[in-house]
């Protein structure tokens, strides 16, 4: 069997490279997709420890995460409509309407 | 048998990660946005296997239904609707924020070096079986989850149906055409 450490180590590549991705990419969507990849890392932590300590408790916890992540994206994607229609761009440095 | 059993599942694990952090990095590189959400949900089916891997079937099979199936129709979907071809290509790709993700990655080292060092904690597995177990009878994963689900966690599992509403109405109004979002619109621009 593997050690739980491996998967904490790879859940953790996968969140720096979501994180990576919302930092260095100007598309709206392929931000959300960043933000999807963090998602999926939690899970992947959670699941891990979950499975190392015998406890139902992570994947329950696992379970509400991927309800807000699916939450979340109909409302980013609805954002990206909202933003399309008023700049006509996906480009997050297009939406600066608040910039002072 | 069982020494090949145990290989068997190391291996499975050892491919299935570095097929995943390839379909992470294809997120970040692909420029179109078609080809992107693709390596997403390619990523998406081999965490799902991982969760396989981890005792978690019922997390499994909701990851690729709610993932692969659900949020990957709606990027599609959007992606199709908005027509991202005709908008500009992203040029400044890993210009203006390029501190920031080397940063990142100091921290992806520091982090896995953390890990490695004191791995020791989380070192070793737990049992499987304690997993699908509910009330010393072993049934199986989702009928264990649920009977937590339903007792333990009933007050979050209500609130998250909230959650989930509100994210509904949300959605709503922010893609209602007529939602006044025009007139402030224009007159932000002006």
């Amino acid at each position: 069997m593997i050690d739980a450490t491996h998967y904490v180590v790879l859940s953790l590549i996968l969140f720096c490279l979501g994180l990576i991705g919302v930092m260095v990419r100007r598309n709206f969507i392929t931000v959300l997709m960043s933000l999807e990849l963090m998602f999926n890392a939690v899970n992947l932590n959670l699941i891990a420890f979950s499975f190392r300590l015998s406890d139902l408790a992570g994947q329950v916890l696992a379970i509400f995460v991927i309800t807000v992540a699916a939450a979340e994206a109909a409302i980013g994607l609805g954002l990206i409509i909202a933003l399309v229609r008023l700049k006509d761009t996906v480009a997050l440095d297009e939406a600066d309407v608040m910039r002072g | 048998m069982d020494f090949l059993v145990v290989n068997f599942a190391e291996i499975l694990f050892y491919c299935l990660a570095v097929l995943t952090v390839a379909g992470g990095i294809g997120v970040l590189v692909f420029k179109s946005p078609v080809h992107a959400a693709l390596s997403l949900l390619f990523t998406f089916v081999m965490v799902a296997a991982l969760f396989l891997l981890l005792h978690a079937e019922l997390l499994g099979a909701v990851q690729v239904l709610v993932y692969g199936g659900g949020i990957m129709v709606l990027f599609l979907f959007v992606i199709m609707l908005v027509n991202v071809k005709t908008l500009a290509p992203e040029q400044a790709f890993l210009s203006r924020l390029a501190p920031l993700a080397v940063v990142a990655g100091v921290l992806l080292g520091v982090l896995i070096a953390f890990a490695l060092i004191f791995g020791v904690l989380v070192s070793g597995h737990g049992d499987g079986t304690a997993l699908r177990t509910v009330g010393g009878a072993e049934i199986g994963n989702t009928e264990a989850i649920g009977a937590v689900l339903y007792t333990t966690y009933l007050v979050p599992f209500e609130i998250v149906s909230v959650v989930l509403l509100v994210a509904m109405i949300g959605a709503i109004v922010f893609g209602r055409r007529s939602a006044g979002l025009e007139i402030e619109g224009g007159g932000g621009e002006s």
